[in-house]
Order: structure tokens, then sequence, then C-alpha cells
């Protein structure tokens, strides 16, 4: 297919596409030759079939629609996606949830757009556009096609039986064993957070493949290879920086939430002893819904993209491709899944703690969660709202925004940030509840103020509500309501304090050992601290008329994520790898992986702020060369590649580290936890029997301390 | 008491280090406003608070981790110290007393910033997809190019004809975002002679990039001779109609996109573009006489020139005259 596009004279457009075809094929041919015809073999083999499958349908389709062939197609490249991605699911173990959603979701969009297309025939309008269908039939067909998804793939069938008045069973037993039960609806919490993270870390992938890409274009000043001359999926080299920006911006916020999500979802029903969360149908539900968002997200880049970040300002928004609609569809569809993870978290936790579990006896992690939780559950719902009023002005012409008809653009930032700014808390808040669980495990000393600790989670939380408005110190909005958000935004840094000085008085004096988990908790600390620090020059309102909108915010707010986030992230990771596999990941490799990512990570974010400060503005894809800051580019450049094979080491280390890792089934990290009380892998229903708390969490380093938990004596031998 | 006194010394000795070492990296471009001495003040105290804030928690974890680290053979655990209530209240309060002081300062420094001259000088700015274009009023001067004297207020009146813009002088540190259907202000005081740019900060589109405009700060004498040749310039080209049309096309922001000289911009040039073939997306030529002119200034969109689609270009409702005069311009352009 290259030599074709060589051969149409079109090469300099689609040099993409022939290095997909050699990777794709090439990985096809590498797995038959290490494993002959595996599942995962077939999976390519069919990814293969269906991407080009795909791609001939929409190129026919297109030069019926068009009248001319068009070998850059965006249609063509959009089948080729969705039947490519659902031909692997497919391949690699039949019809499983995941490729029988995808096969509802390309038909339900089909339907839809169809069904709005046949209208507007009948309407005398015309019905097709730059994208095949005209933008409204994309956007009912985007959102017909997560509702079939979820339809198809069975997330809401238990739902539909009671309706009928049909029971079904309590506890689904496992239909399929192995890694086959992931590709397929379960309700147990251990799978489905399994699923989330899994899922979460494809979406680091590819929100980081984005990053390379535009990082690459911003090595040197002047256009490289996003040139102006270049077009793919119907944008030209700027265009197409834009929509990798911002895409890489949603791609990993979602990424985040699904990580944490799956973090949460395994470790507190395990934390507090109960057999899984509160609805079970409802927490596969909210991972199943992420799925449909994702692809509606991916489908944004090649139906135009959009040029406007991920904060989607109009009247920018307003004017941007079909591809906008895709994006604000994504978000809404996968705030779903945040609200009703949350709902599901707070009501275990609040209902479903072991016997003698007081609040003040909750491992602190579940604080942090508590916190989250109730921010992710009331306050999403704003993100969606601001999303869809943009949707509906594009959609029925309603001005929300619109100025000419008495809308106001400042009013969105409202709407937006309200959700938006709390919504970092949710980002960063069960990772700092990592950082605090684990710490006294590596210090072997009781968490330094724990009451101190859970509640200044809480109220990073509620204060997190009264600051918004510190993102629009430029954006015109009244003058007077600068300096209360900034006295707002400054106190949470005192909550973060108390964090950071308990943190500290933690270690002091303990035993510490640091293993690979200990490595990133450390490592999270001093990057969110850079992160924090960065933080009051923004919330000062004079000092942020010159960050504002500069690269100084892109290294803060990398430094607020990687240390409340990734490197919290990946120490659950190691931590609790044993528990889920009953194998451990590799050490060596895992320190490779430390000592690859920070230093890099440490460079990358004190040249995003040292340039920022001087003079480089956010999201642009060029810079002018007078500016002199071709080499930190550069640099910056180098450091993220590196970070970017740092991460490829982690995932080898954890898809290698299930079959062939160490075995590790008893309390590797010598953890007073009731999870690491009982030899790994967990069972299915978790504790064979329940426990009743006795102890304090965190008592290391007291002779003669009560246990955290005693387990109940096991039925049988009731008579001791 | 020991490691207090050790730890103690060193987080003084490592926030004076971070401080002389963040103060000698030299991290803010010049002070070309009276508003950037405030906005720099406040700066060297947060960075102050930095340098310290990092020693008082990395020095001791760092202390933590070697001297109190799990030795080799060794299995038990540290010391069983829960917390202490009288510290927990000290780190909280302590702090919040900062906080406040950092407040206070933030809201004095912006009033600094804000500082209002009532002989203050106004410019009308209009910023659109992907240019500048500065007016003065009082002499009907309308310029690519923002000059200023030297020490004086200026008040910038600015609007936006399509989406949100953000005016920004590094060298001035304020900026102020441009709001379509409103007018925000953007006042400065420049005190360094020299060029500068003006540099979109708010993401506007695909050649936002590239949304700069020079911005020229001058002796007042200097600025007087500009003013006055932009007059006398602005009055004898109002005279003849290539003249008028040359004001149009800086009045609209036409040559933000186009440029005069061949160079490859947002749209195609404007060099020798009179009369000639022009090349259109699918393969087709049309040649750029007065219709295809008038039609790409009415519709933009009617026919896509081959290396500019999609069209990014809006529909420019001019009257008949005003296209004429402008086509006589670009009959110029050879």
């Amino acid at each position: 297919m290259g030599l074709v596009f060589a051969a149409s004279g079109s090469w300099t457009y689609v040099h993409l596409v022939p290095v997909l075809l050699a990777l794709f094929g090439g990985a096809t041919a590498y797995s038959w030759g290490a494993s002959g015809l595996s599942p995962l073999t077939k999976g390519f083999i069919w990814l293969d079939l269906g991407a080009l499958i795909g791609f001939a349908l929409g190129l026919v389709i297109d030069w019926v629609v068009q009248g001319s062939l068009n070998w850059v197609a965006p249609t063509a490249s959009l089948f080729s996606l969705l039947f490519g991605f659902t031909g692997f699911f497919l391949g690699v173990a039949g019809f499983n949830a995941v490729s029988k959603g995808l096969i509802w979701q390309i038909t339900g969009t089909l339907i839809g757009a169809i069904f709005i297309s046949v209208i507007r025939v009948a309407m005398g309008l015309t019905w097709s556009g730059p994208f095949l269908f005209t933008e409204p039939a994309w956007v009912l067909g985007g959102f017909l096609g997560v509702l079939f998804f979820l339809g198809g793939n069975g997330a809401v069938s238990d739902w539909f039986k009671w309706a009928q008045g049909i029971d079904t069973p309590d506890h689904h037993e496992e239909h399929y064993t192995g890694w086959e039960k992931y590709l397929h609806i379960s309700f147990d919490h251990k799978v489905i957070g399994i699923q989330y993270t899994v899922t979460a870390l494809l979406l680091i992938s590819v929100g980081g493949l984005f990053a390379l890409i535009f990082r690459t274009e911003l090595a040197a000043s002047q256009l490289q290879f996003l040139t102006t001359d270049m077009k793919l999926f119907g944008q030209n080299g700027p265009q197409l920086y834009n929509t990798f920006m911002s895409l890489h911006g949603m791609i990993m916020i979602v990424s985040i939430l699904l990580g944490m999500a799956g973090i949460t979802n395994f470790v507190v029903p395990l934390l507090l002893g109960a057999q899984d969360m509160a609805f079970p149908r409802l927490n596969s539900f909210a991972f199943w819904i992420s799925v449909p968002a994702t692809v509606l997200l991916l489908m944004s880049l090649i139906l135009g993209g959009f040029d406007t970040g991920w904060t989607g300002y109009p009247p920018l928004s307003a004017r941007a491709p079909v591809g906008m609609q895709m994006f604000f569809l994504g978000v809404f569809t996968a705030g779903w899944s945040s609200i009703l993870g949350a709902l599901n978290v707070i009501v275990t936790v609040v209902r479903m703690r072991s016997k003698g579990m007081t609040a003040f006896r909750m491992p602190i992690f579940v604080w942090a969660s508590i916190a989250t939780s109730i921010i992710a559950l009331t306050a999403t719902q704003f993100i969606g709202l601001a999303f869809q009023l943009v949707m509906f002005q594009r959609l029925f012409g309603m001005g929300f925004f619109d100025p000419a008809k008495g809308g106001n653009p400042v009013l969105f930032q409202h709407l937006f940030w309200f959700y938006s700014h709390p919504a970092v808390y949710v980002f960063i808040l069960p990772g700092l509840g990592v950082i605090s669980e684990l710490l006294p495990v590596f210090a072997r000393k009781p968490l330094f103020g724990y009451r101190w600790i859970a509640m200044s989670s809480l109220a990073i939380a509620l204060v997190g509500f009264l600051v918004w408005a510190h993102h629009m110190f430029t954006s015109g909005m009244n003058e007077y309501l600068r300096v209360p958000f900034m006295y707002s935004t400054l106190l949470v840094a005192i909550p973060t304090g108390v964090k950071f000085f308990s943190w500290v008085a933690t270690l002091w004096k303990g035993k510490i050992w640091a293993p690979t988990p200990m490595l990133f908790v450390l490592g999270g600390i001093v990057v969110f601290l850079l992160g924090g620090l960065t933080g009051p020059p923004n919330a000062t309102v004079s000092t942020d008329l010159h960050l504002h909108d500069t690269y100084f915010i892109v290294g803060h707010f990398h430094d607020t994520i990687f240390g409340g986030f990734v490197f919290p992230f990946f120490a659950a990771l190691y931590y609790w790898f044993p528990k889920a596999t009953g194998r451990r990941m590799n050490e060596t490799l895992g320190k490779v992986h430390f000592w690859l990512m920070t230093p890099a990570f440490f460079i990358l974010t004190f040249g995003m702020m040292r340039i920022g400060l001087l003079g480089m503005r956010r999201r642009i894809v060029d810079y002018d060369p007078a500016l002199n800051f071709d080499f930190t580019h550069l640099i910056l450049t180098v450091m993220g590649f590196m970070i970017a094979i740092s991460v490829l080491i982690f995932i080898y280390n954890f898809f290698n580290s299930i079959k062939n890792g160490e075995k590790a089934e008893g309390n590797v990290w010598n953890s007073r936890s009731p999870e690491w009380q009982v030899p790994s892998p967990m069972p299915t229903h978790n504790y064979d029997q329940p426990f009743e708390v006795v102890g304090e969490p965190y008592d290391y380093g007291l002779a003669g301390a009560p246990k955290y938990v005693e387990f109940a004596a096991p039925a049988k031998s009731k008579h001791k | 008491m020991g490691h207090f006194l050790v730890v103690g010394i060193l987080v003084i000795v490592m926030a004076v280090l971070t401080y002389l070492g963040l103060d000698a990296a030299g991290l803010m471009p010049v002070q070309a406003s009276a508003q950037s001495v405030s906005i720099d003040w406040l700066w060297n105290w947060q960075l102050i608070a930095i340098s310290f804030l990092f020693s008082l928690i990395v020095v001791p974890m760092v202390y933590s981790l070697i001297v109190f680290r799990r030795k080799k053979g060794e299995t038990g655990d540290g010391q069983h110290i829960e917390g202490n209530t009288p510290l927990e209240i000290a780190w909280t309060i302590v702090p919040l007393f900062i906080v406040l002081a950092f407040a206070y300062m933030g809201a004095y420094s912006l009033g600094q910033t804000r500082s209002i001259d009532p002989n203050a000088m106004v410019v009308k700015v209009k910023a659109q997809q992907f240019v500048w274009t500065f007016e003065y009023p009082e002499y009907g001067i309308i310029s690519k190019e923002l000059h200023l004297p030297v020490n004086k207020q200026v008040i910038l009146k600015m609007e936006s004809a399509d989406v949100i813009h953000s005016f920004w002088v590094p060298e001035f540190r304020v900026k102020q975002d441009v709001v379509p259907g409103r007018v925000t202000e953007y006042r400065i005081t420049p005190t360094l002679i020299g060029d500068y740019k003006v540099r979109c900060a708010e993401l506007c589109g695909a050649s936002h990039a590239y949304m700069e405009g020079p911005v020229i700060v001058n002796s007042q004498a200097d600025y007087d001779m500009w003013i006055s040749e932009q007059a006398a310039i602005a009055a004898e080209a109002a005279k003849t109609p290539e003249g008028q049309g040359q004001l149009l096309t800086v009045k609209n922001g036409c040559i933000g996109c186009h440029s005069l000289d061949g160079a490859k911009m947002t749209g195609p040039t404007w060099f020798n573009l009179y009369g000639s073939d022009v090349k259109l997306e699918g393969g087709s030529t049309v040649v750029a006489d007065d219709a295809f002119i008038t039609e790409s200034i009415l519709d933009p969109k009617a026919k896509e020139v081959a290396g500019f689609a999609p069209t990014v270009m809006p529909p420019y409702a001019l009257s008949e005259t005003e296209i004429a005069n402008i086509i006589a311009y670009l009959k110029t352009l050879k």
C-alpha cells in the first residue's frame, strides 16, 4: 500500500501510512515467529486485515460521495482505525466484550449518522460533508455508538433482566480464566481494577506517543515535518500539531482518571475487608463506558481534529472542525465513568467497612479515595455541562457563548474551571494517598499525624471548590474578583504543607529501606514538592500576569501531575503487583525505570519553566528563533524520549513479570495492612474469613502492639 | 538534639545556595515597564520562599534517607512516633500567616501594576486571526507596529474580531486577554527604549504561533517623528485608490496572513498575484482577475488555493469601492 501512495504522487502527505503498515506487519511477523498462530498473532492478522478492508471501504465510499479518488481521505483512515481495532480484539479472543462492543459501536454510529442524513435529504438539505457525513449526523452517530456499545457488549444486560423480572445470581461465577476474563464483562472489583489499569497504561502510551510527535517538531524552531504543505486527516501540519497537543492533554487526563480508578477499585475493598464494591454492576458499567469514550476521543483526531487545547474555549471551539464535537462527546461520556465510579466508592466506604474499622482506623488511602470521590461525584457535571452547551451552540445555533447573540465567552471559562480545577485534586489526591499509605511500610514507622493527613485531604477537596477563577486572572472577568480568588487559592498551600511536613516526620528516625515502590514514593514527594512550590507564583495575581499561558505553567503542572499521579501510580503498581499476580516485578528493571525517568523528568520541567519565564508561550507549533530557545528545546525533546524509553521498560517488565516474575505469595513488604495477611494472588471473593480491626493501621516499631486486623477463626475449627 | 542541629544548619545553607543559584540564573527577561518592577519584586520574594521551603523538606528527607536507612542485616523497625499535636498545629498556623502575607503582597503588587495616570494616551488594538493592528485615533494612523513613547503611560483599548487572543509582551510582564464582544484594557508604562514583540498568549487557531507584532519603545522625539511621518503617509495615501486600498489591507489585518514579498505565510502571497494563474485545490487553475479576487474576499471558501486548504480566512463584507481600491493596490505589488 505504501507503494501505491508513492506512485500516486502523494508521498509527502502519507509517509505515516507505510510506517504504520511496516510496524503492524512487523508485529504480526514477530508474533508469528515467536509463538506461531497464538491468539496474539491472530489478533495482529485480524488487525491488518481489518485496517486494510476498512481503508478500502472508506476509500470507495469517499470516491462515490466526493466524485474523485482521494488517497488521504479521512473517511478511509477512520474506517481503517475502527475496523483494525475491532479486528484485533476479534482475533485475540473471538467475540468478547470489547470486540462485540466495538462492532455495535460502529453499527450504532452508522445508524445514527444515516438517520440524520435521511432526515436532511427529506428536508432538502445536503447530507454529505467534508468527512462523509454532516456534523449533526456525526454527533447523533457518536452518541448512539456509545449506547449501542454498552447495549451490545452486555454491560447492562443484568439490569434489563431485572426490569423484565428475571433474577440473576448475586455473584457471577467467572466463565473465563486467565487473561481472557479481562476482555469480558466481570463484576469482580479486582478484575475491573486491572481492566482500568491496563486501559490506563494503553492510553498513557497513546498520549505519550502524541507528546513525542509534537515534542519532536519543537526540537528546533521553524517547521520541520508538521509543515503547512503536509496533510493528514484533513489537517495541515500546524493544525495537526494543535490536535495532537490538545488530545495529549485530554487522553492523559482520561488515563489518569482510569489509572486511579484502577488502583482504587482493586485496593479499597481489600483494605476495607469487603467482598466487592457496593454496586458491582455499576462498577463494571463505569469501566465499560470509558471504552467507547476513548474511541470517540480518537475519532476526533481523524474527523478534522480540533485546535483549542483540552480546554475547548469558545468562540474558537465553536468554529473548529467536526472533530471538536467528537472530543466534547468523548469527554462527556468519560465523565459518566468518573461520576458513577465515585458514587460506588463512597457507598462502599460508608457501608462496607469490616467490624471495628472506625473512621480514624481506616487505612489512609481510603480517606484519600473518599475526598477524591466527593469531588468527582459533584463537580464532573460541570465540564460535561460546559461542553454540552458548546455542542448545542454549534448544532442548534444557541448562542450561549456567542457575543453576537448576547452570549458571554467568559461564562464558559467559569463553568469549565469549576470542574477542571477541582479535577486536578481528583488526579493527585489518590496519589498522595498512595504516598501516605506506603511511606510507613518502608520507613517502618507509624504515619506521622494520621488524623491531620486524613483531614488535609478533605480540606484540599473542599477548598479546591473555591479557587477556580485563578485560571482566569487575565481573562477579562471582573477585576475585583481576582484578589479574593488569590486568597482562597493560597489557602490550598496549608493542607498541602501539612502533608509534606508529616511525610518528612514519618521518615525521621525510621529504618528506611528503598525497593522500587519506595523509590517512586520518594521521587513522587520531591517532584510534587516542586509542583507545589511553583504554584504560589501563579496564585498571586501580579506574577501570574506574566506566567499565565507560558511554558512555566506547563512545567508547573507536569510537576504536580507527575508527583501527584505518575510516580505514585508506578509505586502502587510495583507495590500491589504481587497481590494481583502472586509474582513480583523485576527489581533491577524497576530501578532502571526510576533512575532513567526521574533525572530526565527534572531536566524536562526545569527547562520548560526556564524558557517559559523568558517568553515561551504554551501551545505553539513554532517559536521565534530570535529567542534562542533551540538548544533548550532540543534537550527537552531528548528528555521526553528518555521518559518514553523508561516507560517502555516498565511496560515490558509489567507484562513479562505476569508470567516470569519471581514468585511472591507472602507478605512481600512486611506490611500490617489486611490484604498482605493472606496469600497472593487474592482469591475471587477476597478474604475467606472476615476480619475485625483490633489495632492501629500503622503501629510499626511498637513492641507488643496489637495487630491491625484479626481474622475470624475458620468455621470448621470453631471449637478452638 | 544533634540531628536537629545538623539538619537546621544544612537547611539554611541549602536555602541560601538555592536562592543565590536561582538569582544568578537570570530567570526573567529585561524589565521594560514600570509595572514589571513590582511584579519582579514579588517574584523575588516567591523565589526566597521557594528556596527556603524546598530546603526545609528536601534536606531532612535526604538526611533521613542516609542516616536512618536500614543497614545491612537489620530487620527491626523505626521509633514508634505517632505524631505531635503542637508541631502539627505549628505547621498549620505558621504557613497560614506566610500565605496571608503573600496574598497581601500579591494584592499590593497588583495595585501597583494597575496604578492609573489620568493623562495616559489611548491606542486602540484590534486582534484577529492572526494579526495585531494598532490605531492611533487622534492622528488617524493605522499600523501593524505599536510605537510607544518611553516613560509615558498608555492604555490599550483592545477588541477582538473573532476568537479570544491575549496581549503579552514578555519584557512588560503584564498580560491581558482580548475577548470578542467587549473592550479589555491594558495599561502599561514602558521604561526602556528598544524593540520588543507582542506575542499572542491564548491559543487562537492554526497560525497562533505566528501571531506576533513589533512593539517599539521610542524616545519622545523619535515617537513624535514616527507619528508625523505616519500621519503624512496616511493623508497622502487617502488621495489615491491604491493608497486607500493599502490602508484597507492594514486596517482589516489582511497582511497578517498575506505577504507582500513572495514569502509563504498562512495565506497565499500577493506578490505578482494580480493577473497570474492560480492553482486550485483539485488541480484546476484560475486567473487572478477582478472577479476571482472579489469572490475570494467575499467568500474565501468558494475557490480554495492549492496548498492552503482548508481555507481559514473568514469572509470580509467590504463595499464595491473598497474592493476596487484593494485591487488597485494589488496591481502595484510587482
